[in-house]
């Protein structure tokens, strides 16, 4: 991305730039990445999958006062009774009813607890999975992401930098894993932990890492390929400023503020194989707050999902407004990196 | 192009060897005595026993002797016999369905095969014309619809999609249920009277002239081919649209409309088949995609392919089989892609000169 500036014998352009008022944020980011961000707020659809997101970042942090835990461990769905059959919603809680919200009395005028999505097969409060597995979905996402960045923009670099037989092996290498498709590496993987350190997030968080980072290795090699080619890298070689310090304080802050960017939008897309993985009974026990978990309840009731159909409406709704949010976000993100795309997509 | 198919030849064997070491090294994560399930059929009865195949197979040698046997499989010195050995096809033993994994897969992978090929038309077909109707229509209803669509599309979960497709078709309407046939026909299919020609149900039935047996695999078959394909049309929708509206903007396109000719041969004669380069490629590999994305859509439908048994022998932490299902997986990959390679490069002379 190359900005113009204007030169001495371009006086009236300079005088356009010097007189638009540059904010604060806009000195901090640079005129480039501020594009980017004011890309966020500039379509309907951006707004929406803001607003989309936001509202799921305050469901989790409102977790627990939305839904106030049981037990010490929050993350693992209340149970009322042991029964198969699933309950409708509105059923009150029988056994064992969590705390009641100090909210409950006023906006319903209720006494008791009721479960307000229902319950699916062992009694497990549908609510409770859906807000409590909002902020697994964000603890899984947020870690995957930065993790699989974190590698992949260090193998990418080192990649790209040193080039010649480095680059080779490090490729073949993400050849080699991209063999697999993406979904079945990390069942076959998180199948593999399990056993070893048991069930829980940890087993398919790991794989999804294992496998998560190779397409940004990719990206940030080719972006840094040509950075690399610029003169003021040229510079810094010549008065001998040693490599790794042109690496990471030089090549990769100017290389990757697109990808960050790009990144975080892969929240999304790292939730959805979190909670298919989950849904196919790999990873974390049963009970456990994700929403693959609870749709996993309805494989038993298929017969009858016309009378048990909450079982996957809350969990399913919730699911794809979630990915829904970052896609929007993601596409409008996308127009403004890539000028040659706006509006066709 | 030479140059190129050898170049890319020449990644075959690189893959294959790292595609197997990877494999290979998750095996490593089990212990000795798990991973007897390699070589021999059934469990062992006692420790004793455990121990003798342990030293048998050579289970605690250095690692580049097992990767050899794993490779190659040993001979055993009194019968003579080959035991173990990937590359003659011996994935070991399936202890979550008491079978070899290499039969296992034999059975599963006609279905999943049947599957694909019934999904392939409809992906491509549909979704080419719905990209191209968008691009036509350039910001008219129907483009703003196909937008939508191919956003709401790709933020769809194939569990989540396929659950409400059983709601709708099945506990409601009963029209299309899960599973791969109707009992009554199954009972048929699995006795004298049905001979199994190519393995695959649908066109077995069609050879042995059973109309009613081909109608019913389809009507089992019809919502994991629309779970399957409604993803690839997002996709397929936005690649076509974005590549037809290009095309249109080409002035040949322009110099067509000049000499009058009618907008449908400008459309479909002129525009059309240049527009289609990028589609080529998205067609190929979403082909092959479409191998490895079986594993929900089977596991949600209940279909018996190789996608939902991966599916239920890691939920069970059946490692063995699950690795033999990844490395049948792989090698087809490893083919199927630089099938579609090469084939993309005969069709776009940039990528061969790149």
């Amino acid at each position: 991305m190359t900005t113009v500036t204007p030169t001495g014998n371009n006086e009236l352009l300079g005088e356009a730039v010097a007189m638009r008022k540059i904010g604060r944020l806009e000195r901090f980011l640079g005129p480039d990445n501020y594009r980017i961000l004011q890309g966020l707020f500039k379509t309907p659809a951006a707004i929406m999958g803001t607003v989309l997101i936001v509202f799921f970042i305050l469901v989790a942090l409102a977790a627990p006062v939305l839904a106030p835990p049981l037990g010490k461990d929050p993350y693992t769905i209340p149970r009322d009774g042991f029964k198969a059959e699933p309950k409708p919603m509105g059923t009150e809680w029988r056994s064992k009813a969590p705390p009641l919200p100090f909210w409950w009395k006023a906006v319903t005028g209720k006494e008791e607890w009721v479960h307000i999505f229902g319950t699916a097969q062992g009694q497990y409060d549908i609510y409770y999975g859906v807000i409590w597995g909002t902020r697994t979905a964000f603890k899984a996402g947020l870690t995957v992401v930065f993790s699989t960045v974190l590698i992949g923009v260090i193998i990418g670099a080192i990649s790209a930098y040193y080039g010649g037989i480095v680059d080779n092996i490090l490729m073949r290498i993400v050849d080699v894993l991209y063999v697999l498709p993406g979904l079945m590496a990390t069942l076959i993987l998180a199948a593999v932990l399990t056993p070893l350190i048991g069930r829980s997030t940890l087993p398919v968080m790991i794989s999804l890492i294992a496998f998560g980072w190779l397409g940004y290795a990719r990206i940030i090699r080719a972006d840094i390929l040509s950075v690399k080619q610029r003169d003021f890298i040229l510079a810094a070689r010549v008065i001998g400023v040693p490599d790794s310090r042109i690496l990471f304080r030089h090549i990769i802050p100017n290389a990757i503020f697109p990808t960050l960017v790009l990144a975080s939008l892969g929240i999304g897309d790292v939730v959805l194989s979190f909670a298919a993985l989950s849904f196919l009974g790999i990873g974390v026990d049963v009970g456990y707050a994700d929403w693959g978990q609870v749709l996993a309840f309805a494989r038993n009731w298929i017969t009858s999902l016309n009378t048990y159909w909450y079982i996957i409406a809350w969990p399913g709704v919730t699911l794809v407004l979630f990915v829904l949010g970052w896609n929007l976000l993601g596409d409008a993100l996308r127009d403004v990196l890539d000028p040659r795309l706006r509006g066709k997509v | 192009m030479t140059n190129y198919i050898i170049r890319r030849l020449l990644l075959v064997p690189v893959l294959l060897f790292g595609v197997t070491v990877l494999i290979f090294g998750m095996l490593q994560f089990l212990e000795p005595d798990e991973r007897v399930s390699l070589y021999i059929r059934g469990d062992p009865k006692s420790d004793a026993q455990v121990n003798a195949f342990i030293k048998k197979y050579c289970l605690d040698c250095p690692i580049y002797i097992q990767y050899k046997n794993w490779l190659i499989g040993t001979v055993d010195p009194v019968t003579g016999e080959r035991e173990g050995g990937i590359l003659f096809g011996n994935f070991g033993w399936s202890k979550t369905s008491s079978q070899p994994v290499a039969q296992l897969i034999a059975r599963r992978f006609p279905n999943t095969l049947d599957l694909t090929l019934w999904a392939v038309g409809p992906v491509i077909l549909v979704g080419i014309w719905l990209g191209v109707q968008a691009a036509v229509h350039h910001n008219g209803l129907i483009d703003q619809l196909a937008r939508i669509f191919s956003i709401v599309g790709t933020s769809f979960p194939t569990f989540v999609f396929g659950l409400l497709m059983l709601m709708i078709f099945y506990a409601n309407l009963q029209w299309f249920p899960p599973g791969r046939l109707s009992d009554e026909f199954n009972r048929i299919v699995n006795s004298d009277q049905f001979t199994r020609y190519t393995t695959l149900l649908t066109i077995d039935a069609l050879l042995n002239g059973r109309i009613d047996i081909f109608l019913d695999a389809l009507r089992h078959m019809f919502l994991p081919i629309l779970t399957l394909s409604y993803i690839s049309w997002a996709t397929f929708l936005r690649v076509t649209r974005g590549s037809m509206l290009e095309t249109l903007r080409q002035e040949y396109v322009v110099t067509a409309r000049a000499k009058g000719l009618p907008e449908r041969d400008v459309i479909h004669k002129h525009a059309k088949p240049n527009a289609m380069l990028p589609v080529v490629t998205l067609a190929g590999f979403t082909v092959v995609g479409l191998m490895g994305g079986v594993i929900i859509t089977e596991t949600v439908f209940n279909y018996p392919g190789i996608g939902s048994a991966a599916a239920e022998a890691s939920a069970q932490l059946d490692v063995v089989t699950v690795l033999g299902f990844a490395l049948f997986n792989g090698l087809i990959l490893i083919v199927a892609n630089l099938v579609v390679d090469i084939l993309y490069a005969v069709v776009d002379p940039r990528v061969r000169l790149s």
